[in-house]
């Protein structure tokens, strides 16, 4: 055991040794995004009309900065990005941290929405499954989660559109809708056309964690309805409600939301393909959008921005593990990285 | 000779592999598609990038229409007036061979990689594994999005991705199974013999660790396939030229909403089939192959 002392010592060490090594992550991703995406294509074929001499081609290279070598335009653009600058787009003339935080509403709600379906499904069909697993419904909910695993999302957003949109008409294939002002966000969810709009895309980038959550519980439910605690609740002649509702749950609580944390960062990655399908106007079809129209300032900042998140997430999640669990920062101190 | 008394290892597998009724149907799927896949130029009624066998006045026939000439398209045929069914063959090619060419490049990869990590231990396995906990910290497809954004379109390219966010699981599961194995006798055994440590690893080593690695590769080609396609329907993946199903149902994507559904509908069946064949075979591999469930 270590007294108090050295343990906080050793945490704090943990957490600057963790802080660096995301910092370390960040630049190498910086470079990497950079000299990748400045690699490719040439703007100046897009943007410099093709009529253009010789004299406005040239202007146009210096205005965008594209004369000056790949280190000193990253220079300027690892400057800028210290102070959340970017660069502008190439196509909008507008700056690139500026277009995406303007789409990244209709991101975050998507994804919340997803977020929120999954949960809401997810729990309820996993504590069943768990507790009958051998009853037909739970083999069914089963057999939905491996398909649910199976099925390429870009594949069942194309059958939500044929089936609710097209056969049926009930709901529109793209776009946001109505919208509302909340707190200077504009959000779908509050209007009926909004909502019309949202459901499909939110069910769609929903069905593939909603089938993780289900195994989870599920697998949650099964060990638990094992141990003493839940042997003894029901010795005590506590109701099947009580002990599933109480006992059972708030013992798998901790795993399905420590997952349900880690999991919103891919659920924003995969919002991509969701977003390109139902025209979602979000962050996701602006990086597509702008990596077919070579618009290079916003994709580096989509996916700085996104590369960010994801340390932060990582960072955050890690940490409060070592907290709760000093294994894993004395794992790491003796060099057994990995598992 | 006595045959039951004997069992070669290989049937042993075979015959816990038939226990399962629902894995049979997956390997009977699977052998159909990676027939068709061989054989597609043979198999396809038509060859539907030969511009002299397609006729654009047949473009966007529904499944079972028969065309100008009389005749029948099964399963319709695309804006360019291509059989649906050739053009799904034809894809299926590309859609398997990328796949399972980029898991067997991260195969390679990552028993490299693995072994290497678990045999000097030390600086090198800490740097290996730190590089997979970084990869894996982030989704596949954004990694893929990333690499692909940089590196344009193209079946080199799109091979370069999957490999790129597969090795690591490989490294790790080979890793995890060769630490165990380093220290059993018949490793001390080899080392006690003056063996090399190449010879050990890829002689010696490999061969017992690699069950584990079977099954993840075999679910692993299932993702590429789905990722490749993903990949494609966002105009991100394959080219033009090389249409795979995801490509496919890119194309018919625009269709959808006049309600000619079979050009995307039928490729996507296709690729949920062979994903789910896979998915099946490689669920029974996991028990077969699984030490700890053999009596």
């Amino acid at each position: 055991m270590l007294c108090p002392d050295a343990n906080i010592r050793n945490m704090t060490e943990y957490i600057i040794r963790r802080l660096m090594q995301s910092g370390l992550v960040l630049v190498a991703m910086s470079v990497l995004v950079f000299a990748g995406v400045y690699a490719i294509g040439n703007p100046v074929e897009l943007l410099v009309n093709p009529m253009a001499d010789e004299a406005e081609r040239a202007r146009v290279i210096a205005s965008l900065g594209l004369d000056r070598p790949l280190w000193e335009q990253y220079l300027t653009f690892f400057k800028g990005a210290l102070t959340g600058d970017l660069g502008k787009s190439f196509v909008f003339n507008v700056p690139a941290v500026g277009l995406i935080l303007q789409k990244l509403p209709a991101t975050i709600e998507l994804a919340f929405c997803a977020m929120f379906i999954a949960i809401l499904f997810g729990i309820p069909l996993g504590l069943w499954a768990g507790l009958r697993p051998d009853s037909i419904p739970g083999k069914a909910i089963m057999a939905g989660s491996i398909l649910g695993f199976s099925l390429p999302t870009f594949w069942v957003g194309l059958l939500l559109i044929m089936f609710f949109s097209v056969q049926l008409g009930w709901l529109p294939s793209n776009g946001r809708g109505d919208t509302v002002n909340v707190f200077g966000f504009e959000v779908s969810f509050l209007t009926a056309d909004g909502l019309s709009h949202l459901f499909m895309p939110a069910l769609n980038l929903a069905l593939f964690k909603l089938s993780l959550i289900i195994r989870l519980t599920r697998a949650g439910t099964r060990e638990a309805l094992l141990q003493d605690y839940v042997k003894f609740a029901r010795a005590k002649g506590l109701k099947a409600s009580r002990v599933v509702g109480v006992h059972v749950l708030k013992n798998i609580m901790i795993p399905i939301v420590t997952v349900i944390g880690l999991e919103f960062g891919s659920v924003i990655a995969f919002a991509i393909v969701t977003e390109s399908i139902f025209a979602w106007p979000g962050t996701g079809k602006l990086l597509i959008d702008s990596i077919t129209s070579l618009d290079r300032p916003v994709i580096v900042a989509y996916l700085m921005i996104i590369v960010t998140l994801f340390i932060v997430i990582n960072l955050v999640v890690d940490i409060l593990y070592s907290v709760l669990d000093p294994r894993v920062r004395l794992g790491q101190a003796q060099g057994q990285g990995g598992h | 000779m006595t045959t039951a008394a004997v069992q070669t290892p290989f049937q042993r597998i075979a015959t816990d592999f038939a226990r399962s009724r629902l894995a049979i149907v997956g390997l009977l799927m699977l052998a159909l598609v990676i027939a068709i896949a061989l054989f597609a130029p043979v198999l396809s009624p038509q060859n539907p990038y030969d511009l002299a066998q397609i006729d654009v006045m047949d473009s966007k026939l529904g499944p079972g229409e028969k065309s100008m000439a009389g005749k029948t398209y099964w399963l319709g045929t695309d804006d360019q007036g291509r059989d649906m069914l050739s053009g799904i063959f034809y894809g299926l090619r590309i859609s398997l061979g990328v796949g399972v060419l980029s898991t067997l490049l991260a195969l390679s990869l990552g028993i490299v990689f693995g072994l290497s990590a678990a045999w000097f231990g030390g600086k090198v396995d800490t740097l290996i594994m730190r590089v997979c906990d970084i990869q894996l910290s982030f989704p596949a497809i954004l990694i893929a999005l990333i690499l692909l954004a940089v590196l344009g379109q193209g079946v080199d390219k799109i091979i370069i991705a999957l490999v790129t966010v597969q090795w690591a699981y490989y490294a790790r599961t080979v890793r995890g199974a060769a630490l165990v194995e380093r220290g059993k006798e018949y490793v001390e055994a080899a080392r006690g013999l003056g063996l090399s440590s190449t010879r050990i690893l890829f002689r010696h080593l490999l061969p017992n660790v690699l069950p584990p690695l079977i099954v993840v590769a075999t679910v692993q080609v299932a993702h590429a396939i789905a990722l490749e396609a993903t990949l494609s329907f966002l105009g991100l993946g394959l080219p033009i030229t090389e249409p795979s199903l995801g490509l496919l149902i890119s194309n018919g994507f625009q269709y959808l909403m006049s309600g000619k559904y079979w050009i995307s509908f039928y490729p996507g069946l296709a690729l949920l089939l062979t994903i789910v064949a896979i998915n099946l075979v490689a669920d029974q591999l996991r028990d077969v192959l699984n030490p700890r469930l053999q009596k």
